[in-house]
């Protein structure tokens, strides 16, 4: 794919596009349809399609895998901290209610950051499983 | 519309049957996890048929809107399809694994390369 | 009505793929069928009203699984051996599987019955109380993220362990590249 101008100009332009769409996804998806785990898909074939475009290596450099390691884990961690920090604040594992001083405000919230968590695992699990089957 | 009854599950159910077939037939490992990804899309379409309601609409909620369809098998199969792909990408990396041991994925010729090494010892 | 004929064609074109994909030889095709097959199960979704579960299908399905796929032919071999489609054994299996399956369909309700079972349970009780409850209209999202959370969390740890699983079975591939490199010297 190296030599094909007419794709790497159309990826050039379509990538952001694709990146910020996904952001929308994860961000809106309390309002339309969407959240995490779209999110996190489409995320990740926005960075497949630059990586199969122009070369895995240079994707790696961008996004090396060992930043995908870490994110794979800390998206996790990021959806398992909202339980216990529900814990501390007074309630149940993941009742997200405690969260603010309004019920709703805190199950906002609480959504909010577990949508988050589930986004950025789906996105760094599935980039990484693109780099261990294409080298 | 009771014409149509049942027909949309059988028809299901008949994709199913052949992605079932696919897996019980072909010695080929990837074309077994192709016949497994057909088995599974047919499951989540099982699954969402049962969740629809003629007339209703998309389960975002809006004052003018009175029927939805319901929303549990949608959640149920939104992560099941997410977990579908990761489990089938360790299906697949365990068939690169054998072709990178035995040089084939055909299922018989592993069985027979198995055999021949039992033999001299 | 529409709705109903849309239905039945996208079923009846997903089974033309299915059987196309039973049998053709050429696995790289046959990746590409079942690509089509997913996306072709997302229209089917839209039309059921399951837009949340549509938009992850056409991502996954057709967009990310393919790749998958596509990888591991790369590193393997992309043609199947020439085998006989039709064996009766399996054949009989199958039929008969599905002559159960169907008799077990004959007690279900009508398909888009707003009176099933299904219906009567639970999930009305999303529809009227989440947005009191839980706030966000997307029904989907409160019971994905605040009634089901522990499955959600689940889920994302069944990910998180499947992407573990294939660096332990596939490697970074760098270290992979190290050892050939070796290997070769």
């Amino acid at each position: 794919m190296q030599h094909h101008t007419v794709l790497h100009v159309v990826a050039k332009i379509l990538l952001p596009l694709i990146l910020l769409f996904a952001l929308y996804v994860q961000f809106h998806g309390d309002f339309g349809p969407g959240g995490g785990f779209q999110a996190g898909v489409i995320f990740a074939v926005g960075l497949i399609l630059y990586g199969l475009i122009y070369g895995v290596d240079i994707l790696k450099e961008a996004i090396p895998s060992r930043v995908l390691r870490v994110l794979m884990a800390s998206g996790v961690l990021l959806y398992a901290g909202v339980g216990v920090l529900s814990i501390l604040m007074g309630g149940q594992y993941l009742d997200y209610g405690v969260l603010a001083h309004d019920p709703l405000h805190g199950q906002h919230w609480g959504i909010f950051f577990v949508e988050l968590g589930v986004g950025i695992t789906v996105a760094s699990v599935m980039t990484s499983l693109f780099y261990a089957f294409t080298s | 519309m009771a014409s149509l009854g049942l027909y949309n599950y059988w028809l299901v159910i008949a994709l199913m049957m052949i992605g079932f077939y696919i897996v019980i037939t072909s010695p080929n490992l990837v074309k077994k996890i192709i016949g497994l990804n057909i088995f599974q899309a047919s499951v989540f379409v099982l699954y969402i048929t049962m969740g629809k309601i003629i007339g209703g609409s998309a389960p975002i909620l809006s004052d003018q809107i009175a029927v939805y369809s319901n929303p549990l098998p949608h959640v149920l199969i939104l992560t099941a399809i997410v977990v579908g792909v990761a489990t089938t990408a360790v299906g697949l990396s365990l068939v690169v694994r054998i072709y990178a041991a035995y040089g084939t994925m055909e299922e018989d010729e592993i069985e027979k390369i198995e055999a021949q090494e039992e033999v001299p010892t | 009505m529409i709705e109903a004929l849309i239905d039945e064609a996208i079923l009846g074109l997903m089974l033309v793929i299915a059987i196309g994909v039973l049998y053709w030889r050429n696995l790289f095709a046959a990746a590409m069928l079942t690509s089509i097959y997913s996306l072709l199960a997302a229209a089917l979704f839209v039309v059921m009203d399951a837009v949340d579960v549509a938009f992850t299908e056409a991502a996954v399905g057709a967009g990310i699984s393919i790749i998958l796929t596509l990888g591991t032919l790369a590193l393997t071999c992309g043609e199947q051996k020439p085998r006989p489609v039709f064996v009766l054994g399996p054949f009989l299996l199958v039929l008969l599987t599905g002559a159960v399956l169907i008799y077990g369909t004959l007690d279900m309700p009508d398909y888009g019955d707003a009176l099933a079972p299904i219906h009567s349970h639970v999930a009305p009780r999303y529809l009227e109380e989440s947005r009191g409850e839980v706030g966000p209209p997307n029904v989907v999202t409160s019971v994905l993220a605040s009634y089901r959370g522990y499955d959600t969390l689940g889920e994302t740890v069944v990910i998180f362990t499947a992407g573990i699983g294939v660096f332990a079975l596939l490697g970074h591939g760098r270290r992979r590249g190290k050892v050939v490199a070796k290997e070769e010297v």
